[in-house]
């Protein structure tokens, strides 16, 4: 029923650095015309399901966003394309940010844990060593 | 009520049917479930979340993660495999190769040696450059002879008298400081980790002599790069006898799951079947050949609780 959509590409060539060694992420946002900025496909170059997946359980979480999903477009090319679809008119780009930086937050508080844990897991076996002197 | 419980069991559990496996993908998101406020919240989420390390020595680490999503346990297993960065043999100069294995295949077995390194002290070579500075570049030297010996017996035939150094060994490979590395690291830190590994074998008259140069990558570029000889994670089984179990029932339920997951213990002159630590169960679902007892049992899997 729909015409071929009119694609404009809006490339807001936001070049970040991953901290993960030399990999430079090309980000580019894609919207179908004659919708307002709410329903936005993302393509991040150079990224797989490991920031896919959880990303996209990051954005799912927050109860403004219709619709969120990831597709990895073909296995030999390393980028995925994200869409996110908002309820009302939020901009597509807020949620998007939000999840990122919830996902860091996530992140940063397991690896707070993870170390408290295994600094108690070690304690505990330096003193059951010292006690059966 | 029973509604109610059905829900929470799908929010919660991963149900294993005798066919097949339910409730598989998470659904707690939020409008999902009216009655369930399931929009992120990092408070709750920190309430919720625990680790508890059950094991740790210098090869392995086995630990809980408890209160978080598929999604981000699978991301953090990926990364470890493929993504965090250690120091391994990419180059390999050979200046005398004798021996009976060819130089690419030696190459590659040199490139799989871990390395006692620690990476985040050196940079990424940069594209293209091909003399290694010191900041990027650990360089190890190979050099072994192999000859015969001259005190062997007359009528030996065991090669480990006949020969000196036939087998070559990672403890025979040493290292060459490159510029100030002599300073930055003491002396016997920079190493492979394994001093036993077997890297070629040879007979009088055999050399290898060659210089390699190590560089930091990650586990996507090679795996000889990845830094764990694997990392895995299993969900918490979760097993929940739906009636009381005696008699000889209940020696056969035990029987069919791992040594001491279910207890039988004597209750009143009846032996009655317990579940006594369902975490060391390898669900072999042996229960379910079983047609009496796969009515009793309900196979499940904590959704949240990762090991």
């Amino acid at each position: 029923m729909e015409e071929d959509p009119e694609l404009e590409r809006k490339i807001s060539g936001l070049k970040t650095s991953m901290a993960e060694g030399e990999r430079k992420t090309a980000l580019e946002m894609v919207q179908a015309a004659g919708t307002d900025r709410h329903c936005v496909t993302f393509v991040l170059h150079e990224e797989d399901h490991t920031l896919g997946n959880s990303l996209r359980y990051m954005i799912m979480k927050n109860p403004e966003v219709e619709f969120c999903g990831y597709t990895t477009t073909h296995p030999s090319e390393s980028k995925i394309n994200l869409r996110i679809q908002t309820r009302g008119a939020l901009p597509a780009v807020e949620p998007f940010q939000r999840g990122l930086n919830e996902l860091m937050n996530v992140c940063q508080h397991v690896l707070d844990k993870l170390e408290a844990s295994i600094k108690e897991y070690k304690d505990q076996k330096a003193s059951r060593n010292e006690s059966t002197f | 009520m029973a509604a109610a419980q059905a829900v929470q069991e799908m929010r919660t559990r991963v149900v294993l049917g005798e066919f097949g496996v339910r409730n598989v993908h998470t659904t707690d998101f939020p409008g999902n479930y009216s009655g369930y406020d399931d929009a992120w919240d990092q408070n709750r989420f920190e309430k919720n979340f625990r680790v508890d390390v059950v094991h740790l020595d210098e090869n392995s680490l086995e630990f809980d993660m408890v209160g978080i999503d598929a999604a981000i346990a699978n991301a953090f297993r990926r990364i470890l495999l493929a993504e965090v960065p250690t120091m391994a043999v990419e180059k390999v100069l050979v200046y005398n190769n004798t021996s009976i294995v060819q130089d690419e295949i030696l190459a590659h077995r040199l490139g799989l040696i871990p390395i006692h390194a620690d990476p985040r002290l050196f940079e990424y070579r940069n594209q293209g450059d091909e003399e290694g500075t010191e900041i990027d570049t650990l360089q190890f030297r190979l050099q072994v002879r192999c000859t015969r010996n001259p005190h062997a017996a007359k009528d030996s035939s065991d090669p480990n008298e006949l020969y000196v150094n036939h087998k070559v060994y990672t403890r025979h490979m040493t290292w060459v400081p490159l510029g100030n590395q002599a300073d930055l690291f003491p002396e016997g830190t920079i190493r492979p980790v394994h001093d036993d590994i077997l890297i070629a074998q040879l007979r009088p008259g055999q050399e290898i002599d060659l210089l390699m140069h190590c560089v930091k990558g990650i586990g996507k570029d090679h795996a000889k790069f990845s830094p764990v000889a694997t990392a895995s994670y299993r969900l918490l089984p979760d097993i929940t006898l739906l009636e009381p179990v005696e008699g000889e029932a209940a020696e056969e339920l035990s029987r069919c799951f791992s040594p001491g997951v279910i207890e039988v213990q004597e209750v009143q002159g009846k032996k009655v079947a317990r579940v006594a630590n369902p975490r060391l169960d390898t669900f072999s679902r042996e229960v379910f050949r079983n047609e009496k007892l796969k009515k009793l049992v309900r196979l499940a899997r904590v959704r949240d609780h990762y090991i």
